[in-house]
């Protein structure tokens, strides 16, 4: 009779431990859940917000926007030039960046010989690992100078003196500027961007192009009216992505961008990006109204990437709703 | 008609064929010069020797070297565990929580925020309270930009463990922690592997939230509450720094960071193939099955 | 085959159970007896509920959210859903093997020992009830060299067997097959189907098939079902002869599938 007791004993206490022991680990993992998915950015911000009080108040939310002024003497800060500037770069690098991963990505799923499709995709998932300083690094030792030297040159020359677009290649060109800061950001992104291309490209089912091909088309015809619309969202989610990441983008483009806070005329002028201004200025910044205007710059930098990645989010929820159905 | 048809489908696809060379050139120069450069100025001094004072030729980066590998293991220590444990509530508790979903949304746009911005939340919470730069918060900085990552893999892994298995374990009479513990978690091991890789794969390279927590150090400092130098940051001063020697060493130093990611990345994939599995437990398994034998 | 078989008493039974997944009743109103130490078969064509009956007896529709019980299932004159019956202890007395084999990613001893190391047996004592186990679903003979290696070296016959070692070791009072052949080849089926029969002697066994042969071959009882209702519930010699009810006899001779 003891014996059996204390054996059903033993296992009823086992029991009880291990349901302890479970109640304990549900809190612990819930808990960090909870800081990963709520907490962390809550605290980003927070912190943001409370650093970036002292601009907002001295200068006003729609003034700071709208001010080119960036005096750090005069205490006048005015965040204009470096959202401009960061608009600027990011839209023509993703002008540049879209039709290139796309037709990679046409090139990757339909043109290239089986034997080439493996390894130009994992050469393009290597190129993202790449670190963006790398790029920068590149991008001012390397191909800044080419730009200054032969290219810009030889752009101003052909292009220089059109009406309107002539504008546009005025200024003296150094290489330093928008036209190569914005070529580097855009082959930053190109690898990202043409990954997620290619694979929604691969998620159109077979039979669906087949179907299309049986009607004899061709196969031009069956990208455009049979994979791009089908993965339309899927690309779209990937544009926007790829936007967001080019937005908060730093180490590409501080090489290259020459950190001058102007309104760039010229795509040979300087100029700066609210990254650039981070990075280069907040070890620098001495004052406090100083620190809070880069703090403001960070917060908006953020709620807006934040916004386009969320938007991404769900058109890309789309797309798979749309081929689960 | 057809003709014109026909003509529309070269144009393009040859159009297509001339982005992808377009795109492989620019990556082909950018590698070209990585490797040449790097290569030309890597030299074994630069791992050993520490920094000669400004424009002085010569010396080496062991400080940042060292730094960087400080750095990186200790924000790995850190990110690793928190994402991984977020991973699990992710999948094994809250997975069709309305609210929950929402946060695992959330971490993955946290994936991609811009890594200056988290650069800038640490210096207020872990620099200026402490009025100087330290390492320990370019490690925390390195660690919340991993958290996210790893936390949406592991939690991507661990829902491809079939329902099937979770449910014979249930049967057995196990708590919830015993299902994950012995068996979900072992069946995802390898998946959970990769993700860590990428991860600490990711944070390597990354330059922007070092820039004002762990800042820069001349000297190699082992002090987790000073400035503890790093590759990228280096590699970014030197960059823009005036002395030529310098421009070289930020070459070799990024041909040996990239040549370190690059690594990590193709381990991460073959880890995920089960490439690098296989051959690793047969090596193993020649040590163990030797020292069966002689018993 | 003439057998020796204990008298007919009732291990569990099923009361006026339905069962609602969402606003769906997908069972509705069964009444049913499973006998001690008999095999009970559950038919009936695709979506009629028999797997959803069946995950009903070691509740493991509580693992999943949306799920409700009406009615009641009572094993050994207990109902199963008491408030202070323990979930974890009736998965022990209720155990369950699947339609796929789904060892667990370690070791075959380590796979037949789970169950008993989350009671917290161990050594000698351990040893020996997986050793047991594995002999009583033949399948000592072929692993007892190769304990140390991994189940997925097991074929699929194999570690279904592992499987159901896996799922006795722990004693349980009843045995719940969800299809377990469904996946196999025809020889491991049989080998399978004889050992369902063996154990029929330490455990009461419910077994859910599409296989109207598996369940004429191997089963006491059987238990036709239908759209979420049981039609009929007789001895299976009975069920297979003279059916009481018409549907079953159509399905029985294949005229709906």
């Amino acid at each position: 009779m003891e014996v059996v007791s204390s054996v059903k004993d033993r296992a009823n206490s086992i029991k009880i431990r291990a349901g302890r022991v479970d109640k304990f680990v549900k809190v612990l993992l819930g808990f960090w859940a909870l800081f990963v998915g709520l907490l962390f950015p809550l605290i980003v911000v927070l912190v943001l917000f409370k650093e970036s009080k002292l601009a907002i108040d001295t200068f006003g939310l729609v003034k700071f926007l709208t001010n080119s002024n960036w005096d750090p003497v005069a205490e006048n800060f005015g965040g204009l030039t470096m959202v401009v500037g960061t608009l600027i770069s990011t839209f023509l690098a993703m002008l540049i960046a879209t039709p290139v991963s796309i037709g990679i990505a046409i090139f990757i799923t339909e043109l290239a010989p089986k034997w080439l499709k493996p390894i130009i995709s994992t050469a393009v998932e290597l190129l993202a690992a790449i670190p963006s300083i790398i790029y920068g690094m590149w991008g001012f030792l390397v191909l800044a100078p080419v730009m200054g030297d032969k290219v810009e040159p030889w752009l101003q020359d052909k292009l220089g003196n059109l009406p309107i677009i002539g504008q546009l290649f005025s200024g003296t060109p150094t290489g330093i500027d928008v036209l190569t800061t914005s070529l580097v950001l855009s082959i930053m992104i190109i690898p990202f961007m043409a990954a997620v291309v290619r694979d929604s490209f691969n998620m159109v089912p077979a039979i669906m192009k087949e179907s299309a091909y049986g009607l004899g088309a061709t196969q031009w015809e069956v990208i455009r009216h049979v994979v791009i619309p089908y993965t339309a969202s899927g690309i779209a989610g990937g544009l926007i992505l790829a936007t967001g990441r080019a937005l908060g983008e730093t180490m590409a483009v501080t090489f290259v961008a020459g950190n001058n806070p102007q309104i760039p005329k010229s795509l040979f002028d300087s100029f700066t990006t609210i990254t650039v201004a981070l990075a280069n200025q907040f070890t620098e910044a001495d004052t406090d109204i100083y620190l809070s205007s880069l703090y403001l710059l960070a917060l908006l930098l953020f709620l807006v990437s934040f916004i386009l990645l969320a938007i991404a989010k769900y058109m890309i929820l789309r797309l798979e709703k749309r081929w689960k159905a | 008609m057809k003709t014109y048809r026909k003509f529309l489908n070269f144009f393009m696809l040859s159009l297509s064929t001339f982005m992808a060379i377009y795109g492989i050139f620019w990556l082909f120069w950018i590698l070209y010069s990585l490797l040449v450069n790097g290569f030309k100025y890597l030299k074994p001094e630069l791992i050993y020797l520490d920094p000669t004072p400004a424009g002085v030729e010569g010396g080496g980066l062991r400080h940042a070297f060292v730094g960087h590998l400080i750095l990186t293991s200790l924000g790995t220590l850190i990110g690793v565990p928190i994402g991984i444990a977020a991973g699990i509530f992710f999948s094994e508790y809250a997975r069709h929580n309305k609210l929950f979903a929402i946060f695992r949304q959330i971490t993955d746009i946290m994936v991609s925020t811009p890594s200056i911005v988290i650069g800038a939340v640490v210096y207020a919470l872990l620099v200026k309270p402490l009025g100087h730069f330290n390492g320990l918060a370019g490690a925390v900085a390195l660690a919340l930009l991993m958290i996210p990552v790893i936390a949406i893999t592991t939690d991507e892994m661990l829902k491809l463990v079939p329902q099937q298995m979770r449910e014979a374990a249930y049967a057995l009479g196990a708590h919830q922690w015993q299902v994950i513990k012995s068996v979900i978690l072992r069946a995802a091991k390898v998946g959970i592997l990769t993700g860590v890789l990428l991860g600490v794969a990711r944070i390597s390279g990354e330059t922007a939230p070092l820039l004002f927590t762990s800042f820069n150090n001349a000297y190699m400092n082992l002090n987790l509450m000073k400035p503890v130098a790093s590759l990228t940051v280096t590699m970014f001063d030197y960059v823009m720094g005036p002395y030529k020697y310098w421009h070289e060493q930020a070459w070799a130093a990024a041909f040996v960071l990239t040549m370190g990611v690059l690594l990590l990345s193709i381990t991460a994939k073959l880890v995920l193939h089960g490439n690098l599995i296989k051959p690793l437990t047969y090596i193993v398994r020649s040590f163990t099955r030797s020292k069966d034998k002689e018993e | 085959m003439p057998e020796v078989m204990t008298s007919l008493k009732e291990r569990m039974k099923v009361v006026n159970l339905s069962f609602y997944y969402g606003k769906n009743q997908v069972l509705k109103n069964i009444n049913m007896p499973i006998y001690d130490k008999r095999i009970t078969a559950l038919i009936g064509p695709s979506g009629c509920g028999k797997t959803t009956l069946l995950r009903c007896f070691n509740r493991m529709h509580d693992l999943y959210p949306g799920n409700r019980y009406e009615g009641d299932i009572l094993l050994d004159n207990k109902s199963i859903f008491d408030r202070d019956v323990d979930l974890i202890d009736l998965r022990s007395r209720v155990g369950m093997v699947f339609q796929k084999p789904t060892p667990f990613p370690m070791s075959i001893f380590d796979n037949v020992a789970f169950g008993l190391r989350l009671k917290g047996i161990k050594g000698s004592e351990l040893k020996d009830r997986v050793e047991q186990a594995l002999k009583d679903s033949a399948l000592w003979d072929e692993v007892k060299d190769r304990l140390k290696d991994s189940a997925f070296s097991l074929s699929g016959g194999q570690q279904q067997r592992l499987c159901i070692a896996r799922a006795i070791a722990v004693e349980p009072e009843v045995l719940l097959f969800d299809e377990p052949t469904s996946a196999l080849d025809p020889i491991s089926t049989a080998k399978i189907e004889e050992l369902i029969i063996e154990l029929k002697k330490k455990v009461t066994i419910v077994i859910v098939t599409h296989n109207m042969q598996q369940a004429a071959r191997i089963s006491d009882y059987t238990g036709f079902m239908y759209l979420g209702e049981l039609i009929e519930f007789n001895p299976t010699e009975k069920i297979f002869t003279k059916p009481d009810k018409k549907l079953t006899e159509d399905y029985i001779t294949g005229r709906f599938g």
